[in-house]
């Protein structure tokens, strides 16, 4: 049976059972006396429907991790599955076409060994269908005799169902941790596999890239798996030249709408830069490929350098520092308001002109919010990644010439990942371990940048 | 009375005061020049994506009048529109297109209409059957190359020719509504974005469904029910941390576990949708977070005071009056989600897919990565097809956008 349709049951049961336990909750009302429950109607109806359901929707998610298997091996038993081959694409082939003529999806089979396996997958499907179904209505009225024989006048029925908030409320905030988790321990076991073939001094200290996604798995060439360039590259375009266009532009922007900008203009500015955030990536990295990367290539080679690359470096870093403007702008915004204004108007009244006040007074005073900002920043810019697959290149330079294409731990994920190689080959297994480092330094930077903020904040308060 | 002069006004301060409003300007000019920048550039951006995308939304025909009086076609009478093409195909269609248009272009001209140009006629007919009686003038898609033989670039040899129709009137650029109603092909004149567009809104839909309702419980978990002690912290570091990890680790997470458990699904919108669901879910959390936490406690002690147990309080108080700003964070982080092309381009979506997804388990791409698709083509034409999608994908980012100022200052109440 398909998902949708074990769904639509147990959706279908949970109702029922609420409709008829509100109408039953209705008849106790009718002859309590005083015409009064401790529970109100509706919650008989929730208890009884999320006793029917919930067993019902636990259980087609078990039917159907389940069943898959059972029917599988219900064929294999049958006489015409001796003949196919043990293991390999052949075998997959031909239990998938026996598969889709027997659910019709198919008008006939393609390999005549499948035509042998084709009543057998009938039989098996019909069967496990109605045991779904049959086990699906026992659990079902087994659940609802359960739920209705605890449903009497007295019962305290909305205790009951307030419990199973509570817990889908915990649950849900459960996931989170669970998704932290999953990432840690995801990163954390392939990053494992990977050191197991590559060592991990090999990686974090060699400075040759070039992952060969073709050699044999079993024995990597440690030399080839060198990660020195890569960071290099995204420190170049994510920490570097982004930050040149982006910390004095955010930087002074915000002071300018904070200090000077009259009301007028800060209501029509501010949102164009928030618009400047909320530009897709992919849009930017068109951007930079399209536009800026031929222009910074004609400057360059107009200026007499000859070989000038159509991906760059500077192409990348320069469009990403646009896109983190908005960022560091609204960071130091924040910080800059949260100075006491009395120290602003303390500097003031000594005589100090605006720029005095904020250059010595309330720069200084924020600065612990700017520098917070700008790691925020610079952990936003350095996880950046269609920009740079864009813009930057895939080649592995280890070069301080911003007008050589460059690659970053972001691109080599993707290039790792998007090959033609299998999940167990090194190479693929690399950009687990770059994401791995990728996902230590961000969360460093973004736990410092945190707690500085939390210690400014309260300095003031 | 003589003169008071103050005596601090010496040469020497009137000096350094010109000097310091000098640099009190300077500054001044500075910020503006900063603010302007940035302004410019985003006007640079949007200017250069509509300059080109123009040109994407339309695309170069011939204009061919097509006599079916004399041919006797006939429409078989069905609502299945795949069967009409194909009776109408086996009808020489194709043949009578061609036919057509060597009357009309020449012979040189006739081998530049697009191979797949009777579709068009085919689809007019479908949606207007008495044409076939009469006959009509129709666009007809040009090659490839004949299209950027007319933009200007591409074959030197066709571009006389593209002059030479041009001139009679007959070759133009012409309005392309199929673009929003086509998907992707590997020819310019032939692709549009619906197939994208259908991914994107299918795998939109499983994210809200997923992120929506955990998003929104973690946040009343959190703000209303969760006692003081290390799980919490615990929950709050994570959901956080969450929020500020780079989207492409998302994307590793969904290739590492998500494609494990169902290896079927690659590429499908179900599995995207799952995996954004993760990325947005921490931002309705702390945007929930902040809504709920905007309720003044004491609609919460008059509720409790007239008897409302706790789950009561929160469910009909609490969260209707924090729900235009969960709403409003919600639609923010959708919209961030609509805009992501990285983990889907890990998870596999990324295929070549020329019919548009009709289920969450089809082989879908998105609209973003549509986007990153055509940037690597190098034709002239899909260059303004990507500039065109970008159009659209920001208009609707705006729509959404908009969507959540209106609620913002539409709903929310300041107490």
């Amino acid at each position: 049976m398909s998902p949708a349709i074990l769904l639509l049951l147990a959706i279908g049961l949970g109702l029922a059972g609420w409709l008829v336990a509100r109408s039953r909750a209705w008849k106790f009302r009718a002859s309590a006396p005083g015409g009064r429950l401790p529970s109100l109607p509706v919650y008989h109806a929730w208890y009884a429907g999320l006793w029917v359901g919930v067993p019902v929707l636990l259980f087609a998610a078990i039917w159907n991790a389940v069943s898959p298997g059972l029917i599988l091996s219900h064929v294999l038993s049958s006489p015409g599955a001796q003949d196919i081959p043990a293991f390999g694409m052949q075998r997959d082939a031909i239990l998938s076409q026996a598969r889709a003529v027997a659910e019709g999806n198919a008008d006939r089979v393609l390999l005549p060994e499948a035509q042998a396996l084709v009543e057998p997958f009938r039989e098996a499907l019909t069967l496990y269908s109605w045991m779904g179904l049959a086990a699906t209505l026992v659990i079902a009225i087994a659940a609802g005799i359960w739920a209705f024989s605890r449903l009497k006048p007295q019962f305290a029925a909305r205790q009951h169902v307030e419990r199973w908030v509570s817990v889908t409320l915990l649950l849900a905030s459960l996931v989170a941790i669970l998704t932290t988790f999953g990432i840690f321990i995801t990163l954390v076991f392939e990053t494992v596999r990977f050191f197991g073939m590559v060592s991990p001094v090999d990686f974090l200290f060699g400075t040759h890239w070039g992952p060969d996604p073709m050699a044999a798995a079993d024995r990597p060439d440690g030399s080839r798996y060198g990660a020195i360039p890569l960071f290099w590259g995204t420190l170049f375009i994510g920490a570097i030249i982004a930050m040149i266009v982006a910390i004095p532009i955010g930087l002074m922007s915000a002071i300018y709408l904070t200090q000077y900008a009259k009301p007028g203009v800060r209501k029509w500015i501010k949102p164009a830069l928030e618009i400047l955030a909320g530009v897709p990536t992919v849009v930017y990295g068109y951007f930079a490929a399209l536009t800026i990367a031929p222009a910074i290539r004609e400057i360059a080679i107009s200026a007499g350098i000859a070989n000038a690359s159509s991906e760059s470096a500077l192409a990348a870093g320069l469009v990403m520092g646009v896109m983190i403007i908005p960022f560091v702008s609204s960071m130091a915004d924040d910080s800059i308001a949260a100075v006491p204004q009395a120290m602003r108007d303390g500097s003031l009244a000594m005589g100090a002109t605006t720029n005095e006040t904020i250059r010595r007074v309330l720069v200084p005073a924020a600065l612990p919010g700017i520098v917070a900002g700008i790691m925020l920043a610079v952990s936003r810019a350095i996880g950046e990644t269609m920009i740079v697959v864009m813009a930057a290149g895939y080649a592995a330079n280890l070069s301080a010439n911003p007008l050589e294409a460059m690659t970053t731990v972001t691109v080599q994920i993707v290039a790792m990942l998007t090959g033609e190689a299998s999940m167990d080959h090194p190479a693929t297994l690399s950009a687990f371990a770059l994401g791995f480092v990728l996902f230590i330094i961000t969360l460093a930077l973004n736990v410092v940048a945190l707690r500085v903020v939390k210690k400014y904040r309260e300095a003031y308060e | 009375m003589s003169e008071v002069i103050a005596p601090t006004r010496t040469p020497a301060f009137e000096a350094r005061l010109k000097k310091r409003y000098a640099a009190e300007k300077r500054f001044k000019a500075l910020g503006l020049g900063a603010v302007g920048f940035a302004v410019a550039v985003l006007l640079f951006l949007l200017g250069t994506m509509f300059a080109n995308g123009i040109g994407g939304f339309q695309r170069t025909v011939f204009e061919v009048p097509i006599d079916f009086s004399r041919v006797g076609l006939s429409v078989p009478d069905t609502d299945n529109d795949s069967v009409i093409i194909r009776s109408l195909q086996s009808q020489g269609l194709p043949e009578i297109v061609q036919f057509a248009a060597e009357e009309t272009l020449g012979a040189e001209g006739a081998a530049q209409v697009n191979s797949q140009a009777w579709r068009d006629v085919a689809a007019q007919i479908i949606a207007d059957p008495t044409i076939i009686r009469r006959g009509a003038t129709f666009e007809l898609p040009t090659s490839e190359d004949l299209a950027s033989a007319f933009a200007g670039d591409g074959k030197r040899d066709l571009q006389p020719l593209a002059r030479d129709l041009a001139e009679r009137g007959l070759l133009v650029d012409a309005l392309d509504w199929g673009f929003m109603q086509r998907s992707d092909a590997t020819d310019p004149q032939l692709a549009g974005i619906w197939g994208a567009l259908m991914g994107s809104i299918l795998t939109m839909i499983v994210t809200l469904l997923l992120a929506f309702p955990v998003g929104v419980l973690a946040a009343l978990y959190l703000e209303e029910y969760a006692p003081r002690n290390r799980w919490t912290d615990l929950i709050e570091v994570s959901i956080n941390n969450l929020a500020a990890v780079p989207s492409i680790i998302f994307g590793l997470l969904g290739l590492a576990v998500f494609l494990t458990i169902f290896p079927g699904y690659r590429s499908a919108p179900i599995i995207g949708g799952m995996t954004l669901a993760l990325m947005t879910m921490p931002v309705i959390v702390i945007s929930g977070r902040n809504a709920i936490k905007a309720v003044p406690p004491s609609i919460r002690d008059g509720a409790l005071a007239i008897g409302a147990s706790p789950v009561q309080v929160v469910f009909h108080h609490v969260l209707p009056l924090a729900l235009p700003g969960i709403l409003t964070g919600t639609i923010i982080g959708m919209a961030r989600a609509l805009g992501e092309t990285a983990p889907l381009l890990l998870i596999g979506m990324r295929a070549f897919v020329s019919t548009p997804p009709s289920t969450f388990t089809d082989n879908a791409t998105v609209l973003p990565m549509q986007i990153f698709l055509w940037s690597d083509q190098i034709d002239r034409g899909f260059v303004e097809r990507t500039s065109a999608a970008i159009i659209v994908l920001l208009v609707f980012l705006l729509l959404m956008n908009g969507l959540a100022i209106y609620l913002r200052n539409r709903f929310e109440k300041k107490w």
